[in-house]
């Protein structure tokens, strides 16, 4: 079987929290149905088909499994949202994790693909799924192989296709393959790429996908390891899953930790009460940033999400204490700037990728997001001048008017403005390609006001503008309040 | 040359038959174009409309939009490396210059000997282990200039050859759904009510 001389992907480091979702990377051949079988694995699809779909539905529900693709949104709540009376409905797994700094979907393929195949299976079974695509990132080519090789053990063994075990739950799962487009990690995106089309996001409302879906059917679409969550949830319980972490914030999640740290890693972390800090500093996790540097800044969630200072560090991974801070968790990916960043950099490396991956749908977001790019570059470069800097701000503002979500900062005296932020776009791209615009220029504001110069190059709108100065920049305090 | 004949049109088919609408093909036919070709040619894309039901012009907008389908010719190994956040914070830019140098072209281009093929990707899901790249879509982590030389060398000499296949191909491992296993797909509109496990009062 291709696959098998291929060494373990690197990043996952093991720690003391329950292995609710990483048992099996303790074994190499975690991803063998040999080993799946030996270590528990499809009890809990046995144990579902002994009770009432309605039951696991319910059980799945009370759990309150967060989506962890990156919105949060508790899965058995969104498995109710399907109408009732309209068939065939369909599961969508979304396997294509693309979002900068997330790195967990990937292992959790290539290392334990029998859970997310048990997973699909608890959901279809649950809420009547008639079948499922198993959408896995183009460029994924190992995932690919040991999920196609899992989905062929499953087949041969019974628990997958016609008659599982015995019973009348039928359902097939067919592997599909992405091609190379980040913004199909957007739920309708990825159904219009499931059809033969241009990944380019659908309305919402009415294209919510529980309702209209894949082929304008009630469809799921979950992300990989929010449905690997199920054989446990159905193996030990609802209340079981809820002993860990918060009440809002159940049970344990996968985070990515890299940049500046000593040891990057990929952990299974508690829900609710972990905190950046105990994740850059902890000595189970990451160990301090690298060389003992000072920490400058970091992303919380994944490329999308607005910036915090080491001023946010004892927040918790609870999503209802993250957005009044001004960010999001996100897809549970950190990334780390210590002392040494050079901050426009590495801003305009976040929104450029926006940028390339706009599907060119929305005005704001292709030629938003472009211009983003090409100003930012341009001060970046050092051909920058003070209005290039409002300009990204304005710019910023015809993708999502009014405030712009950002942290707090003590060096600066602000205050966090709250997340979520409007946008005129039909999904996120566009914003994302000016999140890391603006938090660099709002926590980092001397770092472009000494490297753009004072000559406007314009058509004498300078007039109009207030100038920066290397000082704490008032105006740019509260921007956006007006435009 | 036909794309589409023999075990490939096999392959086509059996895929082909698996999604409840034909056109859900698509993308797994043009990867499977890629991968007999070695890029997407015009002609393929021309079968591929045949096969699925559409026309040249619709396969030509879905295929041009996804990064992974060339529709020129490229080198035998793609080399991308990584230039989003976490890999830039930890050197991904001097990692592309170097790669520029030591292969003698810039990002876009293919070395004259027609072997490798640079660009600069996106965010490749390996961000702890910055800087990254993909070769043929296999990752190689924590990649130092020295180790980048070492590489494209042992690429060259041939020691790689088991494990990196050509440019074109995904997973070495193809699902295969048995015909007596499998559910086989039905199309939307014939399916008129609930799957029959579900005891019919329920309602959601």
């Amino acid at each position: 079987m291709g696959g098998t001389a291929i060494p373990h992907a690197a990043g996952f480091v093991a720690n003391d929290t329950p292995r609710i979702v990483t048992s099996r990377f303790d074994h190499e051949d975690g991803y063998t149905l040999e080993r799946y079988e030996a270590t528990g694995g499809y009890q809990g699809l046995r144990a579902a088909l002994d009770r009432a779909p309605g039951d696991v539905h319910g059980e799945v529900r009370d759990a309150t499994v967060l989506g962890r693709g990156g919105a949060g949104f508790p899965a058995g709540v969104k498995w109710g949202f399907m109408p009732g009376d309209v068939w065939p409905k369909y599961l969508v797994v979304n396997g294509d994790e693309s979002e900068p700094g997330t790195y967990k979907d990937r292992l959790l393929m290539e290392r334990d693909p029998h859970q997310l195949i048990e997973g699909c299976l608890i959901a279809s079974y649950a809420v009547g799924l008639s079948q499922c695509f198993l959408y896995i990132r183009g460029e994924m080519a190992v995932a690919q192989e040991r999920v196609a090789n899992a989905l062929n053990e499953a087949y041969a063994a019974g628990y997958v296709g016609k008659n599982i075990l015995g019973t009348d739950f039928s359902v097939d799962i067919v592997l599909h393959w992405g091609a190379g487009a980040y913004v199909v990690g957007e739920e309708t995106a990825l159904i219009e790429s499931l059809e033969g089309n241009r990944g380019m996001p659908r309305l919402k409302p009415p294209y919510f996908p529980a309702a209209i879906g894949l082929y304008g059917k009630p469809t799921i679409v979950n992300n990989v390891e929010t449905l690997s969550n199920l054989p446990w949830i159905i193996n030990n319980g609802a209340a079981a899953y809820k002993e860990i972490g918060t009440e809002t914030s159940p049970g344990t999640r996968m985070v990515a930790v890299s940049g500046h740290v000593k040891r990057p890693g990929v952990f299974e972390i508690i829900n609710g009460t972990t905190t950046f800090r105990d994740l850059i500093y902890g000595e189970d996790y990451c160990g301090g940033i690298r060389d003992d540097n000072d920490l400058k800044a970091f992303v919380p969630g994944g490329g999308s999400a607005p910036w915090f200072l080491p001023d946010q560090l004892d927040l918790p991974f609870e999503g209802s204490k993250i957005g009044p801070q001004g960010s999001m968790l996100g897809s549970g990916a950190i990334m780390v700037m210590d002392s040494t960043t050079d901050i426009p950099k590495a801003a305009l490396s976040l929104t450029r990728f926006y940028a390339h991956e706009s599907c060119g749908k929305c005005v704001p977001c292709r030629e938003g997001g472009t211009w983003l790019e090409k100003i930012l570059s341009r001060v970046v470069a050092g051909h920058g001048s003070k209005r290039d800097l409002h300009l990204l701000l304005e710019v910023g503002q015809s993708i999502c008017p009014g405030n712009f979500p950002h942290a707090s900062s003590e060096r600066l005296g602000l205050d966090a403005v709250p997340f979520p932020y409007a946008m005129t776009t039909i999904c996120f791209v566009g914003p994302s390609a000016f999140a890391p615009v603006h938090s660099a220029l709002t926590l980092f504001p001397e770092e472009f006001a000494v490297r753009v110069s004072d000559d406007d190059p314009g058509t004498g709108l300078a007039g109009d503008r207030p100038s920066l100065s290397t000082s704490v920049p008032v105006e740019l305090k509260g921007v956006g309040a007006g435009g | 040359m036909v794309v589409f004949s023999g075990d490939v049109l096999i392959l086509a088919n059996e895929i082909i038959s698996r999604y409840p609408r034909r056109r859900s093909a698509m993308i797994p036919l043009l990867h499977l174009a890629q991968e007999t070709e070695g890029f997407v040619s015009e002609g393929a894309m021309a079968e591929i409309a045949e096969l699925v039901g559409t026309t040249a012009a619709e396969v030509l907008g879905t295929c041009s939009f996804y990064e992974m389908f060339k529709r020129e010719p490229v080198g035998k190994y793609l080399v991308n490396i990584c230039g989003t956040m976490s890999c830039q914070l930890l050197g991904a830019d001097e990692l592309i210059h170097h790669a520029e140098e030591s292969l003698g072209i810039k990002v876009g281009a293919t070395t004259d000997d027609g072997l490798f093929t640079l660009e600069r990707a996106e965010c490749q899901a390996a961000c702890t282990e910055a800087p990254c790249l993909q070769v043929n879509y296999r990752h190689e982590y924590r990649v130092t200039s020295s180790q980048f030389d070492q590489l494209i060398g042992e690429i060259r000499g041939g020691s790689r050859a088991g494990e990196i296949p050509p440019h074109g191909t995904l997973g070495l491992t193809r699902q295969h759904i048995p015909s007596d296993k499998g559910v086989g797909a039905v199309a939307p509109e014939d399916v008129t009510g609930a799957p029959v496990w579900l005891p019919t009062e329920e309602q959601s």
